[in-house]
């Protein structure tokens, strides 16, 4: 019970006026991030992270994932008011959402968004609060083989278990970690890849790729498309709430259910994505009567917004304890640690115990707080997409220059941050995914370390990766994911196994 | 149950035609991304081969990681050069149409103009005309309430930022005549 007493004492160190309204500003921002298109939750917490320069680590942290909490709680209104789903995330919840609205039930079935998404959370957060201080002791024993050994397991699951074309995993991931070497080399002190260039001696900085990527590229693809809007507005009352409350107890399966498939992905890199599909399908299979759905069930709302939200707090976990985010969000957090001067990995939670309290502490606050502000602000919020785009969007731009400023005080990064911008609306748009690029970009110099301390260790030999039982089982496994599809294939052939995809394909 | 009165509607009166002609297919832009990347990579791959790219007493040479990346991704946009040219007879997906790029040069020509000015004004005063011009010129949003939005952002902005938050941003001739 270490983890109690510790859960306790980061309740203490939050418990104080400025961070409780640093927690309020973070939501309030957050769902204005989720509501807004053009807007989402890694960008939205990439560009506000220059706020938090100046602040202590630990109210820094509150607020960038009181912001996170609020985009995930955000997404949600959008897609049950207005059929747009805010995140990707959220396109199941569109499916019996908007219908629940178009029958004038738009009150229960954001009460029944806000409310799975804070139970999805809580299981995410009890998993962390009991979990990542087990890993992260057992990973102190880890060498540089062993961490490079992770790295590499990430990175080839990505490319194994992507819905994307392989090759373009493969393109995305291998450009992000490039990226990441420009500049001075860390262990040998040489100059890669600047080309002469002073500027890039300071290397590509990963939030000022992030702000390009997500930010400049969603403006312009928003643009893109037809920007009128039809929409219910609603305002939830307390009796709603209570009369959903009171039928919460008949789902629990199904909300078990969703809060375990999203944890068990949002560890893996599966993402919120796959998550909130799966919930949605699961849910749908298992039903007594499976024809209600797509027409206003609200198990169809339960299902996949308690699935993303587990998964994207679980994603957190690997993060807190090895150094391996789960998710975007979770990397440009990561990022985040780096500029506070926070070493991520196992020490975290040895070195700086207040800091990851008062994380997994504001975890727990954080979602109690957002749930109460969601249910009493949506009318506020919903009326915020009144606002034209005409308006918004150059207010964006400007947010976003001013972040990539900030970050290195650099007129160069904001030009690096448009030519990003330009790279993520062309990626999108052929389908070269995105995720793979901003992990690799803030693993890189992480991992190439990695690899040349155990290469010196080792004398140069590759061996090394499979010297003990631990190291050589990581790297075997991370193998075997990289060719996954393949022995898939195989498998399905000799007829080991039949292939029950239909979970993920319907949507 | 509940109340459903008012609803909200937003209407968009520039949005993008439904027929318009198609700019350039979706495999085009493909081959074009795959060429540059290509290019990419062979570059960086000799830049690090000049750093030394193989192994010394130490252990590898610095561009040893890096040139067996810039392999992997030449092979990757070679795959995908390749899968694009044979797939380039089947049906077109289009990758933007005139309207659609229209509204995006509508976006993205002010964005440029707006980093060029901030290079030599300043980023506040480059945002007010920013905010202010896209909203009336692109908007068509009347002119006071354009000029208002700008202001009242860009000093929200300034506030926050160069006062409360000690987050110093680029400044021009104006902010050095009020001398700050």
């Amino acid at each position: 019970m270490e983890a109690f007493g510790l859960l306790i004492h980061g309740f203490a160190v939050l418990l104080t006026w400025k961070t409780v309204v640093l927690m309020l500003v973070g939501l309030v921002l957050g769902i204005f991030v989720g509501v807004l298109p053009g807007l989402g939750g890694p960008n939205g917490v990439a560009i506000l992270l220059p706020l938090t320069f100046t602040m202590d680590p630990t109210s820094a942290i509150v607020m960038l994932s009181c912001i996170y909490w609020g985009a995930l709680f955000g997404g949600a209104i959008t897609s049950i008011l207005f059929n747009i789903p805010g995140e990707a995330w959220s396109v199941a919840t569109t499916f019996d959402g908007y219908p629940m609205a178009q029958q004038g039930r738009a009150a229960e079935a954001l009460t029944a968004a806000f409310t799975s998404s804070f139970i999805g959370s809580l299981v995410a957060v009890l998993l962390i609060t009991f979990l990542a201080p087990m890993i992260s002791s057992f990973a102190l024993k880890f060498g540089p083989p062993e961490f490079f050994a992770v790295y590499l397991l990430t990175f080839c699951s990505f490319v194994g278990l992507g819905r994307e074309a392989k090759h373009k995993t493969v393109i995305s991931m291998s450009l992000g970690l490039l990226l990441a070497g420009v500049g001075m080399d860390t262990v040998s002190g040489n100059l890669r890849m600047t080309f002469g260039s002073a500027e890039l001696l300071r290397g590509i900085n990963f939030l000022v790729a992030v702000i390009g990527l997500f930010g400049i590229s969603e403006i312009l693809l928003t643009m893109e498309e037809r920007l009128a809007l039809r929409g219910h507005a609603a305002s939830i009352s307390l009796r709603v709430v209570l009369s959903v409350w009171k039928d919460l107890p008949k789902y629990w399966v199904t909300l078990l259910r969703s809060s375990f498939i999203g944890c068990w992905l949002g560890i893996t890199p599966g993402g919120a994505i796959a998550a909130s599909f799966m919930g949605y399908n699961l849910a749908k299979r298992f039903a007594k009567n499976p024809e209600g759905f797509g027409k206003g069930r609200i198990e169809g709302v339960f299902a996949p917004e308690t699935a993303a939200h587990a998964s994207g707090t679980s994603a957190l976990l690997p993060m807190l304890a090895l150094g391996i985010p789960g998710s975007g969000t979770a990397a440009i957090l990561l990022g985040g640690l780096m500029v506070w001067g926070l070493n991520p990995g196992p020490l975290l939670f040895v070195e700086h115990k207040d800091f990851v309290w008062g994380l997994i502490a504001s975890m727990y606050l954080g979602n109690v707080v957002g749930l109460a502000l969601v249910l009493t602000t949506v009318p506020i919020f919903a009326s915020i997409l009144r606002v034209p785009f005409a308006a918004v969007a150059p207010m964006i731009v400007v947010s976003c220059a001013i972040g990539a400023y900030a970050i290195q005080n650099a007129m160069f990064d904001i030009w690096l941050m448009l030519g990003f911008g330009i790279v993520g609306y062309v990626f999108k748009k052929i389908g070269i995914p995105l995720a793979p690029f901003t992990l690799a970009l803030v693993l890189g110099n992480r991992a190439e370390d990695a690899f040349r301390l155990s290469m010196i260790g080792s004398g140069g030999t590759l061996k090394v990766f499979w010297s003990n039982g631990l190291v050589g089982s990581i790297t075997t496994l991370a193998i075997v994911l990289l060719f996954w599809p393949v022995i898939d294939g195989l498998l399905a052939r000799v007829g080991w196994t039949h292939r029950t995809r239909a979970t993920s394909r319907e949507a | 149950m509940s109340q459903t009165d008012l609803e909200i509607v937003v209407d968009d009166p520039t949005a993008p035609e439904e027929d318009s002609p198609s700019v350039v297919s979706s495999g085009t832009i493909e081959i074009v991304v795959c060429l540059m990347l290509l290019a990419l990579a062979v570059t960086l791959a000799y830049d690090n081969w000049r750093t030394g790219a193989a192994w010394d007493a130490t252990g590898p040479e610095p561009g040893y990681f890096p040139f067996y990346l810039c392999v992997i991704l030449g092979g990757g946009s070679l795959y995908g050069l390749i899968a694009a040219l044979l797939a380039h007879r089947a049906p077109r997906e289009t990758f933007v149409t005139r309207a659609q790029a229209r509204r995006v040069m509508a976006v993205f020509v002010p964005t440029l103009l707006f980093c060029l000015l901030t290079q030599f004004l300043g980023l506040y005063v480059a945002s007010f005309l920013l905010i202010s011009g896209f909203m009336r010129f692109v908007g068509k949003i009347a002119l006071w309430k354009s000029l208002l939005t700008a202001f009242v952002f860009t000093a929200i902005m300034f506030v926050t930022f160069d006062i409360a938050f000690d987050v110093i941003m680029p400044k021009g001739p104006l902010e050095a005549a009020l001398g700050r």
